[in-house]
């Protein structure tokens, strides 16, 4: 049977010729990431590259190619984020093609090159049981995957990708971690209201106000006119003072309530390396318990701050 | 000729802390998952295996400076008229910048020829360039992303530095590069280096010679110029651009600002933050119109400063040191150095046509 990747590039090049471009991931400038890929010609279907290194979700640039014929390679969680897009209605479904992958799980690029020092030659990188192996110049060098994966994969919620038009691979579970690092959320949800303001201040502090964390979020669709940078109104200032920034990160959380899928880009763009996601986490456990809704699973639900209702099952507004 | 001494690494952090009881001593510190330049306290982790996160650039160019604070008072005859104070804000704390890399250092003459240009001298950089002394450690470990040779640049380089540290096994070797730096050394209790300059040298050509091979991205200006109206190329090589900033706010070159005034009641600041070509806001006029609205022209504006219109007008320096930072940490692993290559093999080719 053909390997996953061969599977794939089989998939696009029967399906190519009918749209007008294929995203996908190609090795990227180090050996430790990959890079997303736009395919118009069938000679760069050769360039593909799908395996851990396989970080960015590249359902961030349906958005802006709304009208055109979009093929789109989805792992688990990528393909929720896609799932969201269409319950919003910022894409059609009928331009879009996703082909649709097993996730093993995503390992963070910095985490491999501050804590194993494994940076230059990474050939290959597999993950098999709750280990992950490199192939790095001829030899191999393995790490217990609580040391590399990314935060998100640690709570994955599905490693395939479910709404899909094409299925490459089996289906699986995803990645088994037994010594996952407790996460951020459970941490600060143990401290208390000072001792987190503290947290995040001293967090706030490295934050260089670069909104990569905006940029890289494909739910954030005001992009332009965001509010982080506007004067008019004016939310936020540009001091450097950690609250502002925290300001701003209220901001994303609270616009994204319901509707983040967890896809963990945020974090990811860091070049600070800020836990931001859990602020999301935050408010999608409150979704959770308020609405029993999770963003991303079911194209045909409408999101819970999408819609009005009288009465809320789970608020109880008429006690009397 | 110069002066040299020796350090062992042992004593390293104890002198630099002893320093700092004097002046500013800003380090590459381990924070969270990453490194920044921080002022070194006793129990602080330097970290100075590789290059840290963001550049040391905030030394001279801070990421939001308060230019000056003022204050507005109604007159108490006529409280009609109001009355504005003004307090200027200098900043002019000795300071020693240890630490920062070669690339680093060198994109600090990039500024001066913008900042400390004759008549054109603004007086909050030049004043904390006048007060800070750098200290550079040259590169044993380029990563993959570096590309410092191909720039003009090298991992030994001591270009815009007072001093340079070499790592040679068991200690640094430290030499004077400028006269301030020399004065420095001397007023130092360190132990002559002796032969070991000889082995810092040779240790910091190994290093260059060890640099992979790659064609140099000097000759780019008038090729990346030729390329300003060619719409599809900018288009193809920015299309999985995020227009998110990363890139130039990590940039030790990138020395473009923004001004604001931030009240609250009738006291104010007025500031200098960092400004990104990336951004939308960038050059949105007044009137709404943006001449740089789409990614591509963006992208255009941060290849073209540092590869065209930087170099055309300081004596052909590029404004990019090669450090690959803006490869490291951009979310999408954009290439700035595929990005150039692509401009000259397009330019040539397109030059190739017309003379058939
Ligand atoms: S969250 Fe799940 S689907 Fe997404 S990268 Fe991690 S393991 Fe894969
Ligand atoms: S990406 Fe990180 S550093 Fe940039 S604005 Fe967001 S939190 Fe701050
Ligand atoms: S807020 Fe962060 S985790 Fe949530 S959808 Fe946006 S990028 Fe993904
Ligand atoms: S960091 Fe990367 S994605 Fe962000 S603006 Fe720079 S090149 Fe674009
Ligand atoms: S353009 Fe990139 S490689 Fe060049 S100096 Fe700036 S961050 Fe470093």
């Amino acid at each position: 049977m053909a390997s996953p990747i061969e599977e794939l590039k089989t998939a696009i090049r029967q399906a190519l010729p009918d749209l007008d471009m294929v995203i996908a991931w190609t090795a990227g400038p180090d050996s430790l990431s990959h890079t997303p890929l736009f395919i118009t010609d069938a000679a760069d279907i050769e360039r593909i590259e799908w395996d851990s290194r396989c970080s960015q979700n590249l359902a961030g640039y349906l958005t802006s190619l709304r009208g055109k014929k979009v093929g789109i390679v989805a792992k688990g969680c990528d393909a929720r984020t896609i799932v969201e897009l269409l319950q919003e209605k910022l894409i059609d479904r009928e331009d879009v093609t996703i082909f649709g992958l097993h996730c093993q799980g995503a390992v963070d690029a910095r985490k491999v090159r501050t804590e194993l020092k494994v940076g230059r030659g990474v050939q290959g990188v597999t993950i098999d049981g709750g280990a992950a192996s490199f192939a790095v110049n001829g030899e191999t060098q393995t790490a217990r995957l609580g040391q590399v994966l990314q935060e998100k994969c640690f709570r994955c919620t599905g490693a395939d990708a479910e709404v899909c038009d094409h299925f490459i691979g089996e289906h699986g579970q995803p990645p088994q971690v037994d010594d996952a690092p407790v996460s951020t959320l459970d941490m600060l949800e143990a401290m208390g209201m000072e001792d987190r303001l503290h947290f995040w201040e001293d967090q706030m502090t490295k934050c260089i106000r670069c909104y990569a964390c905006r940029s890289a979020c494909p739910l954030c669709v005001c992009q332009d006119h965001c509010a982080a940078q506007s004067r008019d109104p004016h939310w936020v200032d540009q001091t450097d003072h950690p609250r502002e920034k925290l300001m701003f990160q209220a901001l994303h959380a609270l616009h994204t309530a319901g509707r983040c899928t967890e896809c963990g880009e945020c974090e990811r763009a860091c070049p600070m390396d800020l836990p931001i996601m859990t602020l999301k986490q935050a408010l999608n456990r409150q979704i959770k318990d308020i609405f029993d809704y999770q963003a991303g699973t079911d194209p045909d639900k409408t999101p819970p701050l999408f819609q009005f209702r009288e009465e809320e099952e789970h608020i109880k507004e008429r006690k009397w | 000729m110069l002066a040299a001494r020796y350090i062992t690494t042992d004593k390293l952090v104890p002198w630099l802390l002893s320093l700092s009881e004097s002046r500013l001593v800003l380090a590459p510190i381990r924070k969270g998952g990453q490194t920044v330049f921080q002022p070194l306290e006793a129990d602080s982790e330097l970290d100075l295996d590789g290059l840290a996160t963001s550049s040391p650039k905030a030394a001279l160019l801070p990421r939001c400076e308060t230019l000056l604070e003022f204050h507005y008072s109604k007159g108490e005859e006529a409280p009609s008229r109001t009355s504005v104070e003004v307090r200027e804000t200098l900043h002019d704390q000795p300071t020693f910048l240890f630490g920062a890399r070669p690339c680093d250092v060198r994109g600090f003459t990039v500024f001066d020829r913008v900042y400390d240009a004759g008549s054109k001298r603004d007086i909050y950089y030049c004043t904390r360039r006048d007060n800070t002394l750098v200290a550079s450690l040259a590169c044993t470990d380029p990563a993959e992303t570096c590309f410092c040779h191909r720039v003009g640049g090298g991992p030994g380089d001591s270009t815009g530095a007072d001093l340079l540290f070499t790592f040679i096994g068991d200690g640094y070797v430290v030499e004077a590069v400028t006269d301030r730096g020399n004065d420095f050394l001397l007023s130092q209790t360190l132990h002559d280096a002796g032969d070991r300059v000889e082995t810092a040298l040779k240790t910091r050509e190994a290093v260059k010679a060890a640099m992979p091979e790659g064609e140099p991205l000097l000759g780019a200006p008038e090729q990346v110029n030729k390329l300003f109206d060619d719409q599809p190329f900018w288009e193809d090589v920015s299309a999985k651009c995020l227009s998110c900033g990363a890139c130039s706010y990590l940039c030790p070159t990138c020395y473009c600002f923004n001004m604001t005034d931030e009240m609250h009641g009738n006291d104010g600041v007025r500031v200098r933050t960092w400004d990104n070509c990336m951004s939308f806001q960038f050059t949105l006029e007044g009137s709404g119109h943006n001449p740089r609205a789409a990614k591509a022209q963006r992208m255009r504006n941060r290849i073209g400063h540092k590869f065209n219109y930087y170099p055309a007008l300081h004596d052909g320096n590029l404004a990019c040191v090669g450090c690959g930072r803006c490869i490291s940490h951009c979310p999408v692993s954009m290439d700035v150095r595929e990005i150039v290559s692509k401009a000259q093999t397009r330019a040539m080719a397109e030059e190739e046509q017309i003379n058939d």
